[in-house]
């Protein structure tokens, strides 16, 4: 989107963007040969159109963060998503269950099995383990107190 | 004297343009390191594109590839609970994120590894939520782009898009990775064939190469007396669909229920039942893949 100067013609400029509190946006235009300014009100579909291309009104003055815009954008995420490298120690290889391991976790019962086999794999990256085997779950379940 | 939006250069200081064309810059570095970008899809739902996804990346993985697949079911994602990867974080490093790996360091990258909880929709953040279907087209294209040009990838042999199902994303993408080859899977059925047939013209209307087409949960073997059955009643006109839409048919895959357990327990059923008869279906399906984009290496 473009503004002209509807006195003179002449291709106005960006002066200021501002983002009010109901959603809404006003972005101040300005003439540089007769001094007209205008303001556009944009309503809150219309800011968040422009939010949802990632780009930013004004130019960016920060270059964009890896995912800025699903990390910011996103409501509901899970505290641990994202950590820094050098919290974790990184696996070479995904975490592998042995036919044993999961014959085992296929007794834990339906509805808590997803979590224990969370609770399972992140014990074994923690120790730096890649295949979970029954002796794996044994110590991980001493360890987790279950 | 009016004027005209082409007749004025600039946008008057905040450079969209420059900004979008940023974001392709980022994107296009990125997927310059993929050799293959091989996109999984149908129109239908249910039909096994995220089975499927899931256990040609461990074939291919299993035979020394370099392999990532991005779950694009933005709002439905599975792949990461196939790939057993749900417990893993995603790392932040300076200019990307580190994706989780998968069995055969398969490389995966899904909102589900963002998500807190099982029962967690897809809600974006805004004033209102009143009237979101103007921008939610929007903000799901650009969470595609963001997963795949700030994921580090690194140098993969074959990255892997599982598709959700609809004809909303395919163009998405199509735009954002034009260089992708499309594998379309139907199940037997003349509904899914109906469904599907019209997915195969609007990727062929897009100008994507087709490797061909998948036919999936084609023939159940009975676990009791060993005879093979039909599931579904248009078994055997996946060949003929193939010839009437101008593709090549890549094979199909029986039903085996050890196939689905898998899935649910997060091992691809291709790296522990790759002798079974699906087991071999889905690797000749990833020769037949193999061959389309040229790669003879392995
Ligand atoms: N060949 C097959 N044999 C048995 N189960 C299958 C097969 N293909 C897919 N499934 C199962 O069918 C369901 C749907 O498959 P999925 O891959 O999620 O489909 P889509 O991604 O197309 O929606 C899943 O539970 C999956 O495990
Ligand atoms: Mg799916």
């Amino acid at each position: 989107m473009k503004l002209s100067c509807g006195n003179c013609a002449q291709a106005m400029q960006l002066v200021k963007a501002t983002d009010l509190a109901d959603g809404s946006m006003s972005i101040i235009f300005g003439c540089a040969s007769c001094g007209n300014r205008v303001s556009l009100l944009t309503n809150p579909g219309e800011t968040q159109l422009v939010r949802a291309l990632d780009v930013q009104i004004g130019g960016r003055t920060v270059p964009p963060e890896p995912m800025g815009l699903v990390r910011s954008a996103l409501a509901r995420q899970r505290d641990d998503a994202f950590v820094s490298q050098s919290d974790v120690p990184q696996p070479k290889e995904g975490v592998i269950w042995t036919e044993d391991a999961l014959r085992r976790l296929e007794n834990v019962p339906a509805f808590v099995r997803d979590m224990a086999r969370k609770s399972i794999e992140r014990y074994a990256m923690e120790k730096g383990c890649h295949q979970i085997t029954p002796e794996v779950m044994d110590l991980a379940r001493k360890a987790t107190g279950g | 004297m009016a004027r005209k939006h082409r007749g004025i250069a600039a946008d008057g200081g905040s450079d969209i343009v420059a900004q979008v064309v940023a974001q392709g810059d980022r994107l296009g570095s990125r997927m310059a390191l993929v050799r293959h970008k091989i996109a999984v899809m149908s129109g239908k739902g249910g039909v096994g594109k995220s089975s499927i996804t899931a256990n040609l990346a461990a074939v291919l993985a299993s035979q020394g590839y370099q392999v990532g697949i991005l779950d694009a079911d933005i709002n439905g994602p599975a792949i990461a609970k196939m790939l057993g990867v749900r417990a893993q974080n995603l790392s932040l490093s300076e200019n990307a994120i580190l994706p989780a790996l998968g069995p055969r360091s398969i490389k995966v990258m899904s909102m589900d590894l963002l998500l807190p909880g099982d029962k967690t929709p897809v809600i974006w953040e805004a004033p209102t939520q009143q009237n979101s279907f103007v921008w939610r087209g929007t903000i799901e294209a650009s969470a595609l782009r963001e997963f795949l040009a700030d994921t580090a990838w690194g140098e993969l042999d074959f990255l892997l898009v599982d598709l959700p199902p609809g004809t909303y994303t395919f163009p998405t993408l199509e735009q954002l990775v034009p260089d992708l080859v499309g594998i379309i899977v139907t199940i037997p059925s003349e509904v899914s064939h109906l469904v599907v047939k019209r997915f195969i013209s609007l990727a062929q209307e897009l100008g994507t190469l087709l490797a061909g087409l998948v036919e999936n949960m084609a023939g159940y073997t009975c676990p009791h007396c060993g005879k093979v059955g039909e599931l579904f009643s248009a078994a055997g006109d996946g060949e003929r669909m193939v010839a009437e839409m101008g593709i090549s048919y890549l094979g199909s895959i029986p039903f085996d229920a050890r196939l689905s357990a898998s899935a649910d327990w997060g091992i691809p059923f291709a790296l522990e039942h790759g002798g079974s008869p699906a087991g071999q279906a889905l690797a000749h399906v990833a020769a037949k893949v193999k061959e389309f984009v040229g790669e003879s290496r392995r």
